[in-house]
């Protein structure tokens, strides 16, 4: 159909879908009264049964750590499906740019760019490393901290040193890092399985809350996702960079 | 509810409009990036800290360089595409 | 005055539907895309917030104070992530999409032209 007839039916449907929508969140509770259960119970015995401080990481990774588990793996298949769709769109013409692209500049990178993505650097992977190791006692966890990783090498790329980023996070081990992320927040589940029985229950002793080592298998449990995450970003970034860079490394 | 989280409320619903109204994908971007940037203020004010570390970075920084770059591919498929063309009119 | 959390996100995902609706441009669609998911954000935040309390973190705060609910937290916090994730997916789709047919606009996207 075509755009007019499009944008008319929206006309109907979008107030329409508004009132509905209006209609439909009246009948909640009101805002700032809300008196759920489950989150009340959770807040009142989080700390003293998990033994962990941040209650937001322990119901994600150890209370309801089943869900990240699926929602894990979604993060995963789409990094998949992204590698194999421009992968092929790659192969096609890596012949041609090869050797033109070996040590890129970008047109228009100076030296005041890469003093800043030097000082990015450190402090990205830091921060990022802080985050994720300290998930259970403050905000944080693994996958906040996954993403603040991930900048590091991205702050690498954005200077202009497209080899100097290959260096820093290379291909491969950076696949690697992922998919070994991935594996190990499943075999911290099945660890719980093989000690306790149940399939990610917390299987190893609880500790003080307030330490870093505390919460059981969360600190694991955080640096999987931690790892898989960044891994994540990066694969997918870089399968975008590459074919930019190289048809970029043409021209020049 | 108090001044500060009406206020980021009004900022991100003015910013949800300025990202659909914006012209073409490219400034779309930039506008995505401030308009993560008023999602993060919104959800520190609604005391979920977590929620807004994992926005901050994610719609800043993670999503605009993914589409830029997808852009950036676009226009040089584009770009090859014409020289191509002229090569096929001039043999 | 209460019912503006809400409001918002009704507003956003219908903005962000109007967009969907109304791109001639493939990466257009996926923009507005997020902004329809950060609607779904805003609601949950919204039902989740307890007047007066604080963040679920006891760290500093001794346990007994009320917080806001921490379980629509989680379901965000992981969201946002994988939502990225999904968006880049969708992208490569469109990329793809750019090579094989030739333009960006999904009016000339037919899969079984000939």
């Amino acid at each position: 159909m075509s755009r007019g007839v499009r944008l008319a039916l929206f006309g109907i449907a979008g107030p329409g879908l508004a009132a509905v929508l209006v209609i439909a969140f009246t009948g909640l509770p009101d805002f700032g009264a809300y008196h759920g259960i489950y989150g009340q119970v959770l807040t009142g015995i989080g700390v003293s049964v998990r033994h962990a401080t941040d209650l937001v990481t322990a119901l994600n990774f150890d209370i309801r750590g089943f869900d990240t588990v699926g929602e894990e793996f979604i993060l995963f298949s789409s990094v998949v499906g992204v590698v194999l769709i421009l992968r092929e769109l790659r192969g096609e013409e890596e012949e041609v740019h090869q050797e033109e692209s070996d040590e890129h500049h970008f047109a228009g990178a100076s030296a005041s760019l890469r003093a800043l993505a030097l000082g990015l650097v450190p402090s990205a992977i830091t921060v990022g490393i802080y985050v994720v190791v300290h998930g259970q006692l403050t905000p944080g966890g693994g996958f906040q901290g996954g993403v603040i990783l991930a900048v590091g090498p991205l702050a690498v790329f954005l200077a202009g040193r497209y080899m100097s980023m290959k260096a820093l996070a290379p291909t491969v081990l950076v696949e690697i890092g992922e998919s070994l992320g991935a594996a190990g927040y499943a075999l911290v589940g099945l660890g719980g399985l093989i000690f306790v029985g149940v399939f990610f229950k917390n299987f190893i002793p609880l500790g003080i809350p307030g330490h870093i080592l505390s919460a059981g298998q969360m600190p694991l449990a955080s640096i999987a996702v931690g790892l898989e995450v960044s891994g994540a970003f990066l694969v997918g970034w870089t399968q975008f960079f590459d074919q930019a860079m190289i048809i970029q490394g043409g021209e020049q | 509810m108090t001044i500060l989280q009406i206020a980021a409320l009004a900022a991100v619903a003015i910013g949800g409009g300025a990202v659909v109204a914006a012209p073409d994908p490219l400034r779309q971007v930039i506008v995505l990036g401030v308009y993560g940037l008023s999602l993060t203020v919104l959800f520190f004010v609604f005391q979920a800290p977590d929620v807004s570390l994992s926005e901050i970075v994610v719609s800043t920084v993670g999503l605009p360089v993914m589409v830029l770059l997808a852009l950036r591919k676009v226009r040089e498929h584009e770009l090859e595409q014409e020289d191509h063309d002229e090569q096929e009119q001039e043999g | 005055m209460s019912f503006l959390p809400f409001a918002v996100a009704a507003w956003l995902f219908v903005a962000g539907l109007y967009g969907v609706v109304s791109s001639q441009n493939l990466v257009r669609t996926i923009i507005s895309l997020t902004v329809v998911q950060s609607a779904t954000y805003v609601l949950l935040l919204g039902i989740g917030y307890v007047n007066g309390a604080k963040a679920p973190i006891f760290a500093d705060i001794p346990q007994v104070s009320t917080a806001v609910d921490p379980v629509v937290q989680v379901l965000v916090l992981v969201d946002i992530v994988v939502e990225a994730t999904v968006t880049a997916l969708l992208l490569a789709l469109a990329v793809q999409a750019h090579k094989r047919f030739g333009s960006l606009d999904p009016h000339d996207l037919r899969a079984l032209q000939d």
